[in-house]
């Protein structure tokens, strides 16, 4: 039985309320919308349009619905986590037990950073960066088509643990020896292990695919320093990812061979260090932070100077304060652990190299507003969520240098003042960023704007609950109340602990607001339609084609000769183009491969997590027959004729 | 009337605050912010003199954004032909100021961080005419271990000191990663297996100070709380005395049943074995498996990185 199924239990069933519930919830969630496809014959279409599809913009959308069902389920936890907070102090009740609490919040950690927040980074490189660089699609659409998969593989194992077996109860970075086999021999650990292998790995393809993209695939005339900023913000997030990922890979590796084989990398005894896996893990870790947040602010740059109307300040200086992030993100990453205890000077170093980042990003902040300076400032909804972001993002901001100074981090290190610096800049930054990149970028996809007003509403709830959810947290942090508890004996921390509660209700609506704006907003097409093209009046080369946009994205290769190309085309008159300008246009098959790998890592994942070896030794060899076969394929390629181009294109415009 | 409007709102905004304000703050005690010993009350100085000069960038920044956004906002009726500038995007003189001046305050809070990571170094002892009180930490699952192997006592979850007397703590751990902090007298610091970190404390005056564990290490973490008890000299005399003469004795049988994975109570116990403590931090070291790992080993000491790096090597020679 044992070698059929590994360790495969019917004890690993959810004994837990909350748990059976969701357990319950999430199969019968799936069931329906099974059902759903199968009722309306939509079975086809889904595959031959959506699951094999090797187009950027398609994929792009897929990691964007991913991600935001992720935020709900990340959501969610949060609810359940400040709930048990709010009702977990002296005389208070406990709402379900310890562990569930504890594999709550790291799931809500993982979840967030890997399925919320880089699924929407994905999902806005793939919608924008070979539309802004005036390419077809990104230079290895096969690879990107299996990223996503691979992708889909990690969330997939990640929701799975709550049907079957639990989670990991270690915090979203497991430290060991905590994960070890010695304090936690269960699935657990390993369904985070392999969740965040499987997508690592996804996300380092995808690293080194956009890094490819942008350096091989510009429109003719487009030299790096005419590119716009948020392509930069691309190529140097693309550089962190591959140079940071293959470390996430290499310390989950040696942690699952502790697991799996009996190492001793990192126990505690037989010669192994934890220390070496924290200091690894951040290795990664920080530059993650940098390579969630440097997107956004590229958004920023063509958001504000787009609603402004006028030209972003500071280019140059954009560029290089990018380029010092990048390379400042890491030199910095023993911040997260001062109070481990190492020496004055080992603390000093670091501490003052994190200060220094807030320099350049301190510099690019003052660009945006100089950007609004003198301009015309149009607050549509992209435009509101800046504003938020640059409220929230520079308290954050405020929380980080002050934590950057050892002695002081030695006083609120893994307190509540710490989960509310971090929140303060993923939320402000990262999530308020990506939110005002979907709105802006989205009828450039679909066809029809996003509703403004609902829009403005969600961001209004997003802030203002933000600031009630954590804010109080920082006066918790400066009390003594540490991370990750669920009950307390404090009285006096009862109302700030409510008040965050409250505050993650009125986020919830903002949520809701988010998601009624879709939704409303897909029942309101016709009136919301994007009839040019150009619905913001926009700067850059995405904005001249079509909305949506076509499967080729540009019908005739653009030619850039300056910053914001479109904006001067537009000023200096735009001119018909002529039938010999079409040309055939070579656009890569689309092919089930992709999924089928995908799949395949899921199998693995899961065989790795249950012991199940024959599984493992199969599901493996499957993933590398699969590449193979596509190696062996010499017609990747299909080629539009230019007249159907130029039909499809005048068809387009009118 | 529209002013009017105004102040009311702006009237019922400032109730809704203090209301809040008064329902968050009574009976709140912020111990970081009114700390009881000289480390953390440095360390709070520190944070409220480097809010203070980031201040001089954001509040500006802040201005700036709703001045600017009130300004040039598409729907204002009285702006005029002049106040839009679509092609003004450089300035080396505006650009420069903005590398600068946060360039300027980052290098004033570089050279507090230099000076302060060194004055406040956990490893440093405290200067005082009285001889600092030892305290070696244990970290259990799910409960802390205090040694005074001077006085021959130990306790668990809680942490008599006198006042005004330095407190060298060396902390270690028999459990996963967890980390050892009093926020009303400063410095948290991480306590690991086979290792031994240090720290230097003070309390300025007595008082009942609450300690935790900052970094997650199991089911009983929220637990895994103690209370120091800062007392005069006297009545710290005094408990020492009572102390010693506890019917509670901790010897390996003692610590064996601490060591399992449990909540524990507040307790004090005569110590028969001084070493206890080096024993500890040395089964880590010299045990290859984690079978082994509820057996203390003899002849452990404590061990400085160096060492620990040796000590490494050695077994991974014998490993093969």
């Amino acid at each position: 039985m044992s070698a059929l199924l590994g360790r495969l239990d019917w004890s690993y069933l959810p004994s837990d309320p909350v748990t059976i519930g969701a357990a319950i919830g999430m199969p019968l969630a799936l069931l329906f919308i099974v059902a759903a496809v199968t009722y309306y014959k939509k079975w086809k279409y889904l595959w031959k349009e959506w699951i094999i599809t090797t187009d950027a913009k398609k994929i792009g959308v897929m990691y964007g619905i991913v991600a935001i069902v992720m935020l709900l389920r990340g959501g969610a936890d949060a609810l359940m986590l400040r709930a048990a907070t709010a009702l977990g102090g002296p005389g208070g009740t406990q709402l379900f037990d310890t562990d569930t609490f504890q594999q709550v919040f790291t799931a809500h950690g993982t979840i967030m950073i890997f399925f919320v927040g880089m699924g929407l980074m994905f999902a806005l490189f793939n919608i924008a960066v070979p539309l802004m660089i005036g390419a077809r699609d990104v230079a290895f659409p096969f690879l990107n088509s299996m990223s996503f998969w691979l992708f889909f593989a990690g969330m997939i194992l990640v929701n799975a643990a709550l049907i079957f077996g639990g989670f990991s109860n270690g915090g979203w970075l497991g430290y060991p020896p905590l994960t070890e086999l010695q304090y936690n021999p269960g699935p657990g650990v390993d369904y985070w292990i392999w969740s965040l292998q499987i997508a690592g790995i996804g996300s380092l393809l995808s690293g080194v695919n956009f890094f490819a993209t942008i350096i091989k695939c510009r429109a003719k005339g487009m030299n790096l320093m005419k590119m716009p900023i948020f392509v930069w913000s691309v190529l140097v997030t693309t550089v962190l990812i591959m140079i940071s990922f293959p470390m996430l890979t290499a310390s989950l590796g040696m942690l699952s061979l502790d697991r799996l084989a009996g190492m001793h990398f990192f126990t505690s005894d037989g010669g192994g260090n934890p220390m070496m896996y924290i200091n690894l893990i951040w290795a990664w870790g920080h530059p993650e932070v940098y390579i969630l947040v440097m997107p956004a602010f590229g958004i920023f740059s063509e958001v504000v100077a787009t609603f402004a109307k006028k030209r972003l300040f500071g280019y140059k200086t954009m560029v290089i304060a990018l380029i010092a992030i990048m390379f400042l993100s890491f030199v910095v990453w023993q911040h997260h652990f001062f109070t481990m205890g190492a020496g004055a000077n080992v603390n000093a170093f670091f501490g003052i190299m994190t200060m220094v980042i807030a320099i350049p990003t301190g510099v690019k902040l003052f660009n945006w507003i100089f950007t609004m300076y003198k301009g015309r400032i149009d607050f549509k909804a992209p435009m509101v969520w800046f504003m938020c972001f640059a409220l929230t993002f520079t308290i954050g901001g405020v929380t980080g240098v002050l934590m950057s100074i050892p002695a002081i981090d030695f006083q609120v290190h893994n307190s509540m003042f710490l989960v509310a610096h971090f929140h303060n800049v993923i939320i402000g930054g990262v999530l308020f960023g990506y939110i005002a990149g979907l709105t802006y970028w989205f009828p450039k996809i679909f066809g029809f704007r996003l509703h403004d007003g609902l829009g403005r509403w969600s961001s209004y709830f997003w802030v203002v609950g933000f600031m009630l959810a954590f804010l109080p947290l920082y006066a918790l942090g400066l009390m003594g109340a540490v991370r990750r508890l669920d009950h307390y004996d404090d009285p006096a921390w009862i109302p700030f602990f409510v008040v965050s509660a409250v505050g993650v209700i009125v986020i919830g609506i903002g949520v809701a607001l988010f998601v009624l704006q879709i939704v409303y907003s897909v029942w309101k097409r016709k009136t919301l339609k994007d009839t040019t093209g150009d619905p913001w009046d926009g700067r850059t080369l995405e904005w001249s084609v079509p909305s949506p946009a076509p499967h080729y994205n540009f019908a005739i290769d653009p030619v850039v000769s300056r910053i914001d190309e479109w904006w001067y085309q537009k000023q200096d008159g735009l001119q018909a183009p002529r039938a010999e300008d079409y040309k055939d246009i070579a656009v890569t098959k689309n092919t089930p491969l992709g999924f089928m790998i995908g799949m395949a890592a899921f199998v693995l994942g899961g065989a790795l997590i249950w012991h199940i070896w024959w599984l493992a030794i199969i599901s493996f060899i499957a993933i590398v027959l699969f590449a193979i076969a596509r190696t062996m394929d010499d017609f990747t390629e299909h080629t539009i004729a230019a007249k159907d181009v130029m039909r499809m294109d005048m068809e387009a415009r009118s | 009337m529209k002013k009017y409007r105004v102040v009311i709102g702006v009237a019922c905004v400032l109730v809704v605050l203090v209301a809040m304000g008064y329902f968050l703050l009574r009976g709140a005690h912020f111990d970081v912010l009114q700390p009881a010993g000289d480390i953390a009350k440095q360390q709070r100085n520190l944070l409220i003199f480097a809010t203070l000069l980031m201040s001089v960038v954001v509040i500006p920044v802040f201005v700036m954004l709703g001045w600017f956004s009130w300004k040039y906002r598409a729907s204002n009726k009285n702006t005029k032909q002049k106040d839009y500038k679509p092609e003004w995007h450089e300035s080396k003189r505006l650009e420069l100021l903005w590398w600068g001046i946060p360039a300027v305050i980052v290098g004033a809070l570089a050279v507090t961080a230099w000076v302060t990571s060194h004055s406040l170094d956990p490893y440093k002892s405290i200067a005082s005419s009285k001889p600092a009180v030892e305290i070696q930490v244990v970290a259990l699952q799910w409960k802390w271990l205090f040694i005074y192997p001077d006085l021959g006592i130990a306790t668990v979850n809680k942490l008599p000191v006198p006042e005004k007397t330095p407190i060298h703590f060396t902390i270690s751990a028999d459990a996963p990663m967890s980390a050892f902090w009093v926020p009303a007298l400063g410095t948290q610091i991480y306590a690991m297996n086979g290792m031994s970190s240090q720290l230097n404390l003070i309390a300025d005056h007595t008082g009942e100070f609450s300690g935790y564990t900052t970094n997650i290490n199991g089911e009983g973490y929220a637990d895994m709380k103690f209370k120091v008890y800062a007392k005069t000299e006297k009545e710290f005399d005094a408990w020492v005395k009572t102390a010693t003469q506890s019917a509670n004795l901790m010897n390996e049988a003692t610590y064996a049943r601490l060591v399992a994975p449990s909540k524990a109570e507040e307790t004090s116990y005569r110590l028969v074995d001084t070493s206890l403590y080096q024993k500890i931090v040395a089964k880590y070291g010299h045990s290859m498996s984690g079978e082994s790992s509820n057996h203390i080993m003899p002849n452990g000491s404590v061990m400085d990185d160096s060492k620990l790096e040796s000590d490494e090597h050695v077994h991974s020679m014998e490993g093969m």
